[in-house]
């Protein structure tokens, strides 16, 4: 039986730089057979948001190693929102402290990854919230 | 154990290593490696101060001069950025290793709406001379030297530095500053990149032309094989990028008409400590031996104190981790070792919490007191380069070098550096390999202890002390810009910047016209923009 192919696409919103972790996991979710668009660096979240409908993304991933993950996650929501791509789920990685996923997630952020999660964890919990 | 390959037996006993940078160990060494690769004391080490300085730069090593420490430093407003300054140094600290947040590195003002919510996060905002004179206030800089680690904007924050120390009345040949401003290796990794490679590069060209000129104790480049490696880079391939990097800019340098023996001396590199202990003690020596005899008979350099491999070699971030943090402590002490027994100069830790925050006071000082036990309390500064003659350690030495020349050929093949990250070539190649090794660790082929081994505990690990972003600086900073845009001589600032805009697009240094836009205190955004404005912006490769 043929799986969908889910489509991502890999921000990186912002001025951080620090792309290994958003560069390794994208060759990790190709790898697992997913179809992976790349940003590349410093995009404002209005162009991922544009990114993500022009291509029809299932999930939107974002990579964020500066520690403003809470408001950069909460302005992308309102945006998706505004552009009527709210149904679209998200899901987030970095440098995220342990208290901060209970809230990432209370906003409706729907994966939280912090740096060192397992690719398998990622993999399944992006193919958990695709469909 | 951790980054090299191990092949076990069903006994735990070890059959075959291999390093990171390709190399296969034996179980034991004899005269019999030295000779097979052609080990010569004179022509290969020579004594310690002597080309081709293998050994060390200066003959008596830690003996005359333990390292200077030069831990990250710089958060949040330029006056915590001062109290930071003073405590570092009344705790010891011998130089300044300024952070700036993104904004700043990135060439944008505090109130621009771009960088909302960026403001004073990861380093200090540093807007105009303003808060350099708030941030830099009782520092003596004549004595103290200050690392300023940006790299787009480097030459901005350089004239600054320069304003600001005439602004306190320090002669400019007094001050020592060193500007990262290494933009190629912000391509490979890292990302703080604004403008295409040519300008970029120019722009290093023009700090370094400048301060062989106007500041003689700066050293206005320094370049960084640290971030590469962090990115994904072998040992082997971190000196060899470095080297590539620093022919780049010495050419750049050498087209304005200038001798590599005028300026090559400022020079300075920043280089990574992490990964096997021997591999990075005989990387050390290999590199300092390789880049004095490139530099000797490449470029025709032939004053002896030119011809150093000078810098930092600083504890690497990415061999910490978040799991059981209190065990990077730990590994940073053993960082430490390997830079002391590579003979480091000046040396500085990633904080144990550095996975998680930005280093509290607690952490910062505990990687200064790591670093001041070694020299002194353990005895590194008995006597000069105590693994020389080791039949491994030479043997091993010679291997690296092989090796990191290989890896330089590799790049030449391409066309040189700036070909190579224009095409993405060296990023692909880096990210590839982050993939792999990060691939191995999640399926047990290289160890990290309390990651995939001796795990328990892992779920009740303390919390580490977070270091508080506080919403309040960013309001004070852009409050303060905007009095400053208020009161300053608006006048003075049109003028300056019209007159930066015509310097580079006329192709002369911009540096004077730097210095002058910041005496009067334009702002960073300001002068940034005026370089956008003319030189455009990179467009990264792609790479997959």
């Amino acid at each position: 039986m043929a799986e969908k192919i889910i489509k991502i696409i890999v921000g990186k919103p912002g001025l951080d730089g620090h792309d290994r972790g958003a560069k390794v996991v994208a060759l990790a979710l190709r790898d697992a057979g997913m179809e992976v668009i790349y940003t590349g660096l410093h995009r404002t979240l209005e162009q991922i948001v544009a990114a993500a409908v022009q291509e029809a993304v299932d999930v939107i991933g974002l990579s964020i190693m500066s520690g403003a993950h809470l408001p950069i996650c909460r302005r992308l929501l309102d945006l998706m929102a505004s552009e009527g791509i709210q149904d679209i789920p998200v899901v987030v990685g970095g440098v995220i402290p342990k208290q901060d996923v209970a809230e990432l997630k209370k906003m409706g952020i729907q994966g939280v990854f912090p740096g060192g999660t397992p690719f398998e964890e990622i993999v399944a919990g992006i193919r958990a919230v695709a469909v | 154990m951790g980054v090299a390959r191990y092949i076990k037996d069903e006994k735990d006993a070890i059959r075959d290593v291999v390093y990171q940078s390709g190399i296969r160990i034996k179980p034991s060494y004899s005269p019999r490696d030295l000779e097979e690769v052609g080990f010569d004391y004179a022509k290969d080490l020579g004594d310690p101060g002597e080309y081709p300085f293998t050994r060390s730069l200066h003959p008596l090593g830690y003996r005359s001069r333990a390292w200077t420490t030069r831990q990250y430093t710089g958060f949040g407003t330029p006056a915590e950025t001062n109290q930071r300054f003073k405590l570092m140094i009344s705790h010891g600290q011998t130089g300044l290793n300024v952070a700036f947040d993104l904004p700043t590195q990135m060439g944008y003002d505090s109130d621009d709406p771009r960088v909302a919510g960026e403001v004073g996060r990861v380093g200090m905002a540093v807007d105009s001379l303003r808060d350099f004179e708030i941030a830099f206030k009782d520092i003596p800089l004549d004595r103290i030297g200050s690392g300023l680690t940006i790299n787009a904007v480097a030459c901005i924050m350089l004239a600054m530095y320069q304003a600001v120390a005439e602004k306190f009345g320090y002669p400019a040949e007094t001050i020592s500053a060193t500007p990262q401003n290494d933009i190629l290796k912000e391509m490979i990794g890292r990302g703080a990149w604004i403008f295409p490679v040519d300008p970029a590069v120019r722009l290093v060209g023009d700090a370094v032309e400048y301060a062989v000129r106007e500041l003689p104790r700066c050293n206005p480049v320094s370049i960084c094989g640290y971030h590469i490696r962090e990115s994904g880079a072998t040992p082997a391939q971190e000196i060899a990028y470095a080297f590539e990097i620093a022919k780049t800019y010495i050419a750049e340098v050498q087209d304005r008409g200038l001798q590599p023996d005028e300026f090559v001396g400022s020079f300075s590199f920043n280089l990574n400590v992490y990964g096997n202990l021997w591999e990075q003690i005989a990387k050390f020596r290999a590199a300092r031996k390789l880049w004095a005899r490139m530099l000797k008979e490449e470029f025709g350099v032939t004053q002896k104190k030119n011809l150093f491999l000078r810098g930092l070699f600083g504890g690497g971030g990415s061999g910490l981790t978040k799991a059981q943090p209190e065990n990077n402590i730990m590994r940073s002490a053993f960082y430490a070792m390997a830079a002391a027994l590579s003979g480091a100069q000046t040396t500085a830790l990633c904080s144990f919490d550095e996975a998680y925050t930005i280093p509290t006071p607690r952490a910062a000082l505990l990687s200064l007191r790591t670093l001041e036990l070694l020299m002194d309390e353990v005895g590194l500064r008995d006597t000069v380069d105590p693994l020389a003659g080791s039949y491994f350690i030479e043997t091993l030495t010679k291997q690296m070098e092989d090796r990191i020349l290989a890896e330089m050929a590799d790049v030449q093949q391409i066309g040189g550096m700036r070909r190579a990250v224009a095409l993405g070539h060296i990023q692909r190649k880096v990210s590839r390999q982050a993939y792999e090794f990060e691939r191995g660790i999640q399926n047990g082929d290289y160890i990290k202890v309390g990651v995939n081994k001796y795990t328990e505990g892992v779920e009740d690990q303390p919390d580490v002390e977070l270091h508080a972003y506080d919403e309040s600086w960013a309001v004070q900073q852009i409050d303060g810009l905007r009095e400053l845009r208020r009161v300053r001589d608006n006048r003075a600032v049109s003028r300056t910047l019209n007159d930066l805009e015509q310097g580079a697009r006329s192709g002369r240094n911009v540096m004077p016209f730097l210095v002058d836009c910041c005496r009067v205190y334009a702002t960073v955004g300001e002068m940034a923009e005026v370089l956008r404005q003319v030189f455009g912006e990179w467009e990264e490769p792609s790479i997959f």
